[in-house]
């Protein structure tokens, strides 16, 4: 008796069981997320249709055009722009964490839900604000203007940088809040330990903060590239369709030029990027917490 | 003493200017559109008076309200899907598999670029001929939710004391008993959470949407998108603005039960 | 058991799915006399505000049709609706001649039975001349027009009558510049200026054009096909390459802005409306297309929307001073219609598509 209850169910229950739970789910994911992944991998290797889709002739030359100048710029360009916002973020979410310490528990709690209420008004509108705001007859300029700093308006739209600060506003509740979870653990008497010891201010986050929280700055790193990186709405709307990412031609692949397996070849070499990144990621977040214990 | 004191006033003083700094970049963008909002004329600059009309252009039947109906139902059904096959698939992987395998492709579509797996569901459409509509929406959204819902599920079952379990069976009580008993209501808190989670993400969900919808089923993002991409549009403040309050509402109306419940042990 | 109802269910899918290809390439093009067509809703997809406002009420009121009216942004979009699944739900869609000759060579559109839209006869004739379409088989024609030089005349110091005015911008106009978005639209001013047919499809040429349009975005403020008038009369461009209509409305708000056609010559847009084959509403559908071409319904469109129409009764039935306040209306539709059409480029759609990325990326 005692030992048949050790193992939860008989056997053939423990069958029946498993494939009750993991079948359906797997049946949906496999139709809905390994079957549509499979077919932008395999339509990579075919010829376009002429009217999107693809004819079932193999080639490599959709990687081959992959070859061409502009394509490696787009990437290069995207990896640098997210990088950037990235970084931004991480600064930024830094400082106000950092920030959040001196509140009270409770005081911490409202400040991140302060944080969190902005994200979760439509990320479009979100985006579309700054239209309002950074437009050359939009109302930062109307400000400047009216009180006579300006007298003719500052172009911020549709420019690089416009992008960068969009982006990096609609996603920088996703870094601070990782940030702010990790930073919750840490135990301050460490770092005064540090301080009373003579250290530099810089100097102990250095070595006390910065270790202890680089998991959670690297959760909120991939949360914040991620999305930057295969975003086209932003670039269109902010950029004025002059700022180009590797979203935006993905997206023309597929809706404009309709040539599909070109825009697979480009959404398989963002998913390679990613996956790289990801294992970067839990690479460092190993070897800190390896490092540390 | 009395320097490290002065030092950690000036601290102090620092650390909420760089608060308020924070939070005017992150509320200003959104206080400018609803005082757009009220602005009887289109110009974003200049204050034409008081107006509601916006509103009530917005809120009549037209391209915002459809997205609004088709969002919440692309919502409500993707999260009902997402619930009970996210829910199914954690509890399967909890204690079926073993090894960090399973869990990391249960949890993966949830990191899979929406962009990659919104395209995908396309290509398959197109693939088997079938028409795309709400349900490829439907669909598409529950791929990733399930995703989410599924990750919830994992982390609570991990942290979940198995003792209770382990003693339901042993007083004889049956494994579906036991499950419905003891298990689940366990599970409860975070299966809100991940259907939460889930609805919140399909409500703003733009790129998959984009993808896999037919004209006929836009959801709210795609109108809005549409809407903005041909300039001003003050009907957008006007819905932003009450987007904005409900969620102040909805995130209000947590803190009133999430945060007594978190502070009650607290004097 | 389990068994057994996911056979039913694959075979249900499976029958759904034959019976999906089946709705799509049937059906004859006959139109039923008998038919009721305040029994079918017709879907049409259109650019917004591209129709009068109360048009979905005023051809219920008519026809006892409901119709209900979708919107694309862009030709591609459009495209992409009605193509991209077996039955997309739209009876008809709106889209330019290029594209409408595509949807024919791939047997997506119904052939059109001009017995039942005795209004054709109110369009010029050399409508039915066209290559994408002739004998407007498959499409009913519903407005046409050129694109040019949109312009601020207080900002720029001197009148635009050359793209070179947009390709390499005086100083005062640099960062204050438009080109379109729509992509063979980016194409046409470097084509035109120099020289060649803007269905160019020698790549040595398109490399050229696409040199020249880099320079030319470094020195614009966007890319845009919608919203240029509203930076034009903000002040944000002060030279924008534009639709005739479009330039039209923002005159009509703001008189500073005017329309200027280039001297190197533009295209001929032609935008149709094409009945696809997968419609069930095919008698509603020819009962819409007909009364489009009433004179009263296109004169509404020339009056409200400032665009030109290939509708000859129509354009002949507007008074003089409405040509006269906007030059970019043209009642002569024959000189219109000399003027060199967008075509579908086959494969070379490629090249196209490569050097656009590449004027985008900078």
């Amino acid at each position: 008796m005692s030992k048949s209850t050790r193992s939860y169910r008989p056997r053939p229950a423990r069958a029946i069981g498993a494939t009750l739970t993991l079948g359906l789910p797997g049946l949906f994911l496999l139709l809905f997320v390994a079957v549509p992944l499979g077919i932008v991998l395999v339509s990579a290797f075919f010829k376009r249709g002429r009217i999107g889709g693809f004819k079932p002739e193999f080639t490599l030359g959709n990687f081959a055009e992959l070859a061409r100048p502009v394509y490696a710029q787009v990437l290069g360009s995207s990896l640098l722009m997210s990088v950037t916002v990235t970084l931004i973020c991480m600064v930024i979410a830094y400082a106000a964490v950092w920030a959040m310490r001196t509140l009270t528990p409770r005081g911490r709690i409202v400040a991140l839900v302060a944080v969190l209420i902005p994200f979760w008004t439509s990320f479009l509108i979100r985006a579309y604000a700054w239209m309002l705001l950074l437009g050359d007859a939009g109302t930062i300029n109307g400000a400047l203007q009216m009180f006579g700093v300006i007298e003719t308006p500052l172009r911020m739209l549709y420019s690089p940088e416009a992008v960068i600060l969009v982006l990096v506003y609609l996603y920088l509740p996703l870094m601070i809040l990782p940030l702010a979870a990790s930073a919750e653990g840490l135990d301050h008497s460490l770092g005064d330990a540090a301080r009373n010891l003579g250290a530099s201010p810089w100097r102990s986050f250095r070595t006390v903060d910065l270790p202890l929280t680089l998991p959670g700055a690297l959760t909120g790193a991939v949360l914040v590239f991620v999305p930057s990186m295969s975003n086209f709405v932003v670039p269109d709307l902010i950029g004025g369709g002059r700022v180009l990412l590797i979203g935006n031609v993905i997206q023309d692949q597929f809706l404009v030029a309709r040539n599909w397996p070109l825009g697979s070849v480009l959404a398989l070499v963002l998913l390679l990027l990613l996956v790289l990144l990801l294992m970067a990621q839990s690479m460092v977040i190993k070897r800190i917490q390896g490092g540390g214990k | 003493m009395s320097a490290v004191s002065a030092g950690r006033v000036r601290g102090r003083i620092l650390s909420r200017i760089a608060l308020a700094l924070l939070y005017v970049f992150l509320y200003v963008p959104i206080i400018v559109v609803i005082a757009m909002s009220f602005n009887s004329g289109r110009s974003v600059l200049r204050w034409e008076g008081f107006s509601l009309d916006w509103y009530v252009k917005a809120f009549s039947p037209g391209p915002l309200m459809s997205g609004l109906q088709v969002t919440l139902i692309v919502a409500f059904a993707s999260t009902a899907i997402a619930v009970v096959l996210g829910t199914m698939l954690a509890i399967g992987v909890y204690r079926y598999t073993r090894g960090p395998l399973a869990r990391s492709l249960a949890t993966l579509p949830a990191f899979i670029p929406d962009i990659l797996l919104g395209i995908g569901i396309l290509s398959m459409f197109g693939v088997v001929k079938f028409a795309i509509g709400m349900h490829s929406v439907i669909l598409a959204h529950a791929s990733f939710e399930i995703a989410i819902v599924a990750a919830v599920l994992l982390a609570r079952l991990g942290s979940m004391d198995r003792s209770l379990e382990e003693a339901s069976t042993n007083l004889g009580a049956s494994g579906a008993m036991t499950f419905l008993r003891v298990v689940l209501p366990q599970l409860a808190p975070a299966i809100v959470a991940g259907a939460a989670l889930g609805f919140t993400l399909s409500l703003d969900e733009f790129l998959m949407a984009f993808f896999t919808t037919s004209t006929n089923s836009q959801t709210l993002p795609i109108q809005i998108y549409s809407m903005v991409r041909f300039g001003v549009t003050p009907e957008v403040n006007a819905l932003a603005a009450v987007m904005f309050v409900v969620s102040l509402g909805a995130v209000l109306l947590a803190q009133r039960i999430i945060m007594p419940l978190m502070f009650r042990r607290k004097p | 058991m389990r068994r057994s109802g996911i056979v039913r269910l694959s075979a249900a899918t499976a029958v759904a799915a034959l019976a999906l290809t089946a709705c799509s390439s049937g059906g004859s093009d006959e139109l039923d006399p008998n038919a009721d067509i305040s029994e079918q809703t017709l879907t049409i997809s259109t650019w917004p505000e591209y129709y009068s406002p109360t048009l979905a009420k005023d051809f219920e009121a008519a026809t006892g049709v409901k119709l209900n009216i979708v919107h694309h942004a862009t030709n591609e979009e459009g495209f992409a609706k009605v193509t991209s699944s077996a039955d997309s739900g739209i009876d008809i869609v709106f889209l330019a001649g290029n594209f409408i000759s595509v949807l024919v060579e791939e047997d997506l559109a119904a052939e059109i039975d001009q017995s039942a839209v005795p209004n054709l006869e109110n369009l010029y004739p050399e409508v039915r001349e066209f290559a994408f379409d002739p004998d407007l088989k498959h499409n009913v024609p519903y407005a046409w027009g050129t694109t040019g030089l949109c312009y601020r005349e207080d900002l720029v110091s001197e009148t635009p009558d050359s793209w070179a005015d947009l390709l390499e911008p005086a100083p005062e106009a640099v960062g204050k510049t438009t080109l379109m978005d729509d992509m063979r639209w980016t194409f046409i001013p470097a084509q035109r200026f120099l020289g060649y047919s803007i269905n160019t499809t020698d790549e040595s040429e398109l490399d050229e054009v696409g040199t020249m349009l880099k320079s030319a975005a470094k020195q614009s403020l966007a890319f845009d096909n919608t919203t240029y008038g509203e930076k034009l009369i903000a002040g944000e461009a002060v030279l924008s390459h534009g639709h005739d209509g479009w330039c039209n409305m923002a005159a009509s708000e703001d008189p500073r802005v005017s329309f200027a056609m280039p001297k190197e010559g533009s295209d001929l847009w032609v935008d149709g409306m094409v009945l696809l084959k997968s419609s069930k509403n095919r008698e509603a559908a020819h009962a819409f297309m007909n009364y489009i071409l009433e004179t009263e319904n296109q004169t509404w469109l020339v009056e409200n929307l400032l665009y030109n129409v290939p509708n000859r009764a129509a354009m002949e039935s507007l008074p003089d001073e409405l040509f006269e306040k906007y030059p970019a209306l043209i009642r002569d539709g024959a000189s219109l219609a000399k003027m060199e059409q967008i075509e579908d480029v086959g494969d070379a759609i490629d090249i196209y598509n490569r050097i656009n990325t590449e004027i985008r990326a900078g």
